[in-house]
């Protein structure tokens, strides 16, 4: 067999997105009550850029004062915000949206600088995706009882949402969003290590006049989530994030009058057939897990390829991996950024030690990469099996695991045979087939020759152990609800 | 020479396709980088002419062009061929004598290709006895879409035969062939049956050329080289009237068939208007501004 190098490329010099645009403090208080107000704790943690290691600001810690104060605001906004008109909601909503998309540019470079991320990701899909979740849930707020007809229905009261760093404005976005549309108040904190967007979107709420106290946005670490999630006059919690952090949330409101929807891991099944169009289920492959460097609770992280074509597979995910450019995210030509956090890319080295020595093959990507930041190289896995840990267990980097099956009935108990049931994606050309493994795969969202999608209107979430009840579409707003 | 295995040609999905070409497309090309893409695009034009009321003395002056694209310019490439009708050959090869500029001829009743396989064939001897250096022959759309899949390549390896040293490149005219799937087969088609090129579109039929349907086409030609070891060439007709639309096939030839497809032996893009605008590019990143077309003469 021939081989083609396509590492020699004709190479792209750089084109870096200017941050001459952008503005940003050195330090950033909590967000409460309408305004910027210094923490209680007085504490300050750093956030650092994971491609330059440079430090780009300094964030406010919150205590359990601080979300005693955020909490009481938000109380005392619910009983004027879920009286308010819906079309005036909605009104807020929509120019929080607008504001989002008029200020995109500088949206997206901050949270390229904040998480490693591609600014081609985060210009193309994070920020445009995070203004179309609030201008959908707008278009929401005032027609409720249409979405649910011959109910009654009332929002909940004040939600606690505590979000992950994957995807930082985004999930602010589907969190805030259908939330404040059904008439809740919101205390939202984004992940330690990406609190900069979250806090850029509170700019933007102080600027919209969105009555104040209806969005409160704190900062901290665990410690100040789990403030919010043991908070008595918290009605629901919203969470993000591992699946070992969701049972301890669940555990710990177990009892309480709190209602509870959790968005949590997976291990997302990806299956190619032999008769499927081969050259694009392979481009399907790599996005699906090297998106966002694999990042992605819903990442296609178990590969199954049916047998006959598992040499040709690997051929042309080896080929399509050696195009991929890895490097500054804020390059308008990086596909593959940097790894989020040193903790993240010590577990990712953790996970890669451990598919070694229970004698996985490993290849990666051959790139040079910089002293400075955290960086690794997309990377398949061959020769495992189900019993492997890295087939297991969620890595939340670029690694794909890759097996083989003969049959349609022994994938899809492959597929199934995880604790996780967020996603999974089909390659075949053959429309039966696709019907059979929609079906019958235990997963809260499958793709058929495509991948990792997303859209406001559509709703999300996992079964099993990836997670309780759906955010985006009409279910996303059910879990806003109270149902008389 | 065999016939290829139809069963085992690879399916495409269309909306596959766009999303990976939207993704070549998003490539910001800049700098150094832009000006070598540029030299490249330009040394890469079949510079054509394929009208009806063509005349020696407009064959002349496009030849004329193709050898002195821009003199005030320094440094910069010719263009790789002119294309015209088998009748103008004679006149270009004179004009272009010399240079090192090929001189390309349509045959075997382009555009539409419905005439016999005897006119075909003495069409194209005689490009080839005028001169020609390359042959773009057509196929026959109708006998495809029919499922004549042997007569298409019967009449590729006829034409294949009768080429002698001339270069073949034939054209799928995919604007007609209504599927991404027929363009792979047809692709396979052509490549089995002995085409040194493969090439999109007449450039009479809209769409010509576009980006998705080149894409098939650059898989096929990476599919066969990587069983083969036999190396096929990519001409993109019609439509890149533009630098930008130039670079992005460019960028998607690079992250497809690599670096050594990267060169007018193996990648040609079939356009009239190009030139001038790949031009009026270079001479904007040497001075840093844009002089207007009418400094760029149009022949």
């Amino acid at each position: 067999m021939s081989n083609i190098d396509l590492n020699k490329i004709w190479n792209y010099t750089t084109a870096k997105e200017s941050k001459d645009h952008i503005l940003l403090k050195e330090k950033y208080d909590l967000f409460i009550n309408g305004k910027f107000v210094k923490s209680k704790s007085r504490k300050y943690f750093n956030s650092v850029n994971p491609a330059t290691d440079e430090i780009i600001a300094k964030i406010s810690e919150a205590n359990k004062e601080d979300i005693n104060f955020a909490v009481k605001a938000a109380n005392t906004a619910f009983k004027s915000w879920s009286k308010l008109k819906a079309k005036e909601r909605a009104k807020y909503i929509f120019r929080i949206a607008r504001m989002i998309q008029e200020r995109a540019k500088e949206f997206a470079v901050i949270e390229s600088m904040d998480g490693g991320k591609p600014i081609r990701e985060s210009r193309d899909i994070d920020i445009p995706l995070a203004a179309n979740h609030f201008f959908y849930y707008a278009g929401w707020a005032d027609k409720l009882e249409y979405a649910f007809p011959n109910t009654s229905h009332e929002p909940i009261g004040v939600a606690g949402q505590i979000i992950p760093w994957n995807f930082p404005l985004l999930m602010a976005a589907w969190k805030i969003a259908p939330a404040i549309a059904c008439g809740n108040t919101v205390v939202l904190k984004p992940a330690e290590t990406t609190s900069l967007t979250a806090l850029k979107l509170a700019e933007i709420i102080e600027e919209s006049g969105l009555p104040k106290g209806v969005v409160n946005i704190v900062t901290g670490g665990g410690k100040t989530g789990s403030e919010i999630v043991n908070h008595p006059n918290i009605d629901k919690i919203a969470f993000t994030g591992s699946t070992k952090v969701g049972k301890l949330i669940k555990r710990s409101i177990a009892g309480t009058h709190k209602k509870l929807t959790l968005e949590l891991g997976g291990k997302g099944a990806n299956i190619i057939f032999e008769d499927a169009a081969i050259d694009q289920a392979v481009e399907g492959i790599i996005n699906a897990i090297f998106f966002n460097q694999g990042h992605v609770c819903c990442a296609g992280s178990r590969l199954f390829v049916q047998e006959s074509i598992f040499e040709i597979v690997v051929e042309k995910l080896k080929d399509r991996m050696s195009s991929l450019i890895i490097g500054d995210p804020l390059d308008k030509n990086t596909d593959i950024g940097a790894i989020n956090s040193k903790e993240q890319l010590a577990t990712i080295k953790k996970y890669i030690n451990i598919g070694l020595e229970e004698g996985g093959e490993i290849y990666q990507k051959k790139c040079s990469i910089s002293e400075k930041g955290n960086w690794f190289p997309p990377t398949l896995f061959l020769n495992v099996s189900q019993s492997h840990t890295i087939v297991q267990e969620e890595i939340f980097g670029p690694v794909l695991a890759i097996q083989t099956f003969r049959t349609i009935d022994e994938v899809i108990e492959k597929a199934n045979n995880t604790p996780y049931g967020l996603s999974a994606g089909v390659w075949t050309e053959k429309g039966s087939k696709i019907f059979k493994l929609t079906k019958e795969l235990n997963a809260g969202v499958v793709w058929a020759n495509t991948y990792n999608k997303f859209d406001p209107t559509s709703p999300f979430g996992g079964v099993k152990e990836s997670g309780i009840g759906r955010e985006g579409g009409l279910h996303g707003l059910k879990a806003y609800l109270k149902f008389k | 020479m065999s016939f290829p295995n139809l069963l085992t040609v690879p399916k495409i999905d269309k909306t596959g396709v766009e999303e990976r070409v939207n993704r070549f497309c998003k490539r910001s090309i800049k700098n150094s980088s832009k000006t070598h893409g540029l030299h490249l695009a330009l040394s890469m034009i079949d510079l054509t002419t394929l009208d009806g009321k063509d005349t020696p003395e407009n064959v002349k002056r496009m030849c004329y062009k193709a050898n002195h694209l821009h003199d005030s310019l320094q440094g910069i490439p010719k263009v790789a061929a002119v294309c015209v009708y088998p009748t103008m050959v004679k006149y270009a090869k004179k004009e272009l004598k010399g240079t090192k500029i090929n001189v390309a001829s349509v045959a075997t009743g382009f555009p539409s290709g419905q005439s016999s396989l005897d006119v075909k064939l003495s069409d194209t001897k005689f490009a080839v006895n005028e001169g020609a250096d390359e042959i773009d022959m057509v196929i026959s759309r109708g006998k495809f879409l029919a499922g004549e899949y042997n007569f298409v390549y019967d009449e590729i390896a006829s034409v294949k035969e009768v080429c002698g040293k001339a270069h073949l490149k034939v054209i799928l005219e995919t604007g007609e062939l209504d599927t991404l799937d027929n363009v792979r087969k047809a692709s396979e088609i052509a490549i089995y049956a002995g085409a040194d090129f493969i090439k999109t579109s007449t450039g009479k039929i809209n769409p010509a050329s576009t980006m998705s349907v080149a894409y098939v086409m650059l898989n096929a030609i990476k599919d066969y080289y990587k069983q083969t070891g036999i190396k096929i060439g990519m001409k993109p007709a019609g439509g890149i009237s533009s630098s930008k639309i130039a670079l992005q096939y460019l960028v998607m030839l690079n992250e497809t068939l690599g670096h050594e497809w990267m060169n007018k032996d193996l990648f040609r893009f079939g356009a009239s208007s190009l030139a001038n605008d790949i031009l009026m590019q270079l001479q904007r990143q040497e001075s840093g501004y844009y002089e207007s077309i009418d400094y760029f003469s149009k022949d």
